[in-house]
């Protein structure tokens, strides 16, 4: 089956990965700007890592017949340096007419700090000055239930943001109600032993049908499995679902979310001509 | 869908793995305890998590994962922007 990964790290990972990737039906991606693993210490680091996620990356996707779109922000964890925040987010506007760029991500939060929230702010209003689709991360482990619910706080609360182009990440069991019912997207992210698992995801997709939902690998430098998507669609059909349900999450879904920015020019895999979006 | 019972037959060596695994965990904890001081509180708070997590397991419900979920989470307190002044 055909899918498209929206939410992966793939500067920390091989062209190997790139070629498995392509092997098991990967046909388009989409990677938000995060942690390196550790602190950049200007913001040129982050202009180089744009220029990566604009230039580098989707040459390297094309290689595999894989088409690769990105978010750009500062992180939650760097945010918590609120000047150099202050001048990537100032620093930005560089690289959003870039072809493959979707919007504003991934931001949120990760300790629940007063900084996060003041850059998570910030970022909010680069992303309604340029009318910008917006990717979300959500905290970690213990920090995420009340990290979501203040992230949606703060969207709410805010009459200018149009819900249906947020997408809340890495939402579970106690945060996916929330997020799916006050009008956001919601992605699962499948990731060993501090998120979500293939089973979890799929009990999620039977509780919350498959609207507005979307799953994700989050594949990065740390303990992940970029081809964990496959692996819910395994589950899904190991369970006897209907192929059609599997593909709204992991195909339809993203297309539909992506196609309300106009850089998501994809070209789906049996067609020669592009998604009107 | 598939059956209850299918989901539990096909699921049953699983849970029993896992079941297990959380016995022999604890097991290995008192062993340790017994020779060695008692836990620290950090970790106390974090046997009592453990002990209210399996008082979930055995109560009745559709949301078990949930009540999991929120157990383990921190408090949300709807007053933290004006709290942060933000
Ligand atoms: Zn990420």
């Amino acid at each position: 089956m055909d899918y498209i990964d929206p939410h992966i790290h793939m500067v920390s990972r091989t062209t190997d990965d790139y070629a498995t990737l392509a092997r098991m039906g990967c046909v388009a991606m989409s990677e938000p700007a995060f942690w390196a693993g550790f602190d950049r210490r200007s913001v040129d680091g982050f202009r180089d890592y744009f220029h990566q996620l604009t230039d580098v990356e989707p040459k390297r996707a094309a290689q595999f017949g894989i088409q690769h779109f990105t978010w750009l922000c500062i992180n939650a964890k760097e945010a918590e340096n609120v000047s150099l925040s202050r001048d990537v987010i100032a620093m930005i506007p560089e690289f959003i007419e870039c072809p493959n760029v979707l919007g504003i991500g991934e931001i949120g939060l990760n300790k629940n700090t007063k900084n996060e929230a003041t850059v998570f702010l910030e970022h909010l209003e680069l992303a309604i000055k340029y009318d910008q689709q917006i990717l979300i991360h959500t905290p970690h482990l213990e920090d995420k239930y009340q990290g979501t619910r203040m992230i949606l706080d703060m969207l709410c609360d805010d009459s200018r943001i149009d819900r249906s182009r947020v997408l809340v990440d890495h939402v579970e069991e106690h945060t996916i109600g929330e997020v799916l019912d006050r009008g956001f997207w919601a992605g699962m992210t499948l990731y060993p032993v501090t998120k979500c698992t293939p089973d979890r995801a799929a009990d999620m997709i039977e509780r919350y049908s498959g609207e507005r939902l979307l799953a994700n690998s989050a594949g990065d430098w740390g303990p992940s499995k970029p081809t964990a998507v496959p692996d819910l669609i395994f589950e899904m059909r190991r369970r006897g679902h209907d192929e059609s349900l599997a593909r709204k999450v992991v195909y339809d879904n993203p297309i539909e979310f992506f196609s309300q920015s106009r850089n998501f020019s994809f070209v789906p895999r049996d067609s020669g001509s592009e998604s009107d979006s | 869908m598939r059956a209850a019972s299918q989901i539990l037959t096909e699921s049953f060596l699983d849970v029993r793995a896992k079941l297990l695994e959380v016995a022999a965990t604890l097991d290995r904890i008192d062993r340790s305890a017994d020779q060695d001081e008692s836990l620290s509180s950090a970790a106390q708070g974090q046997r009592e998590q453990v002990d209210a997590a399996i008082q979930i397991l055995l109560s009745q419900g559709p949301d078990r994962a949930e009540r999991l979920q929120k157990l383990f989470s921190r408090d949300y307190d709807s007053s933290w922007r004006q709290d942060m002044k933000l």
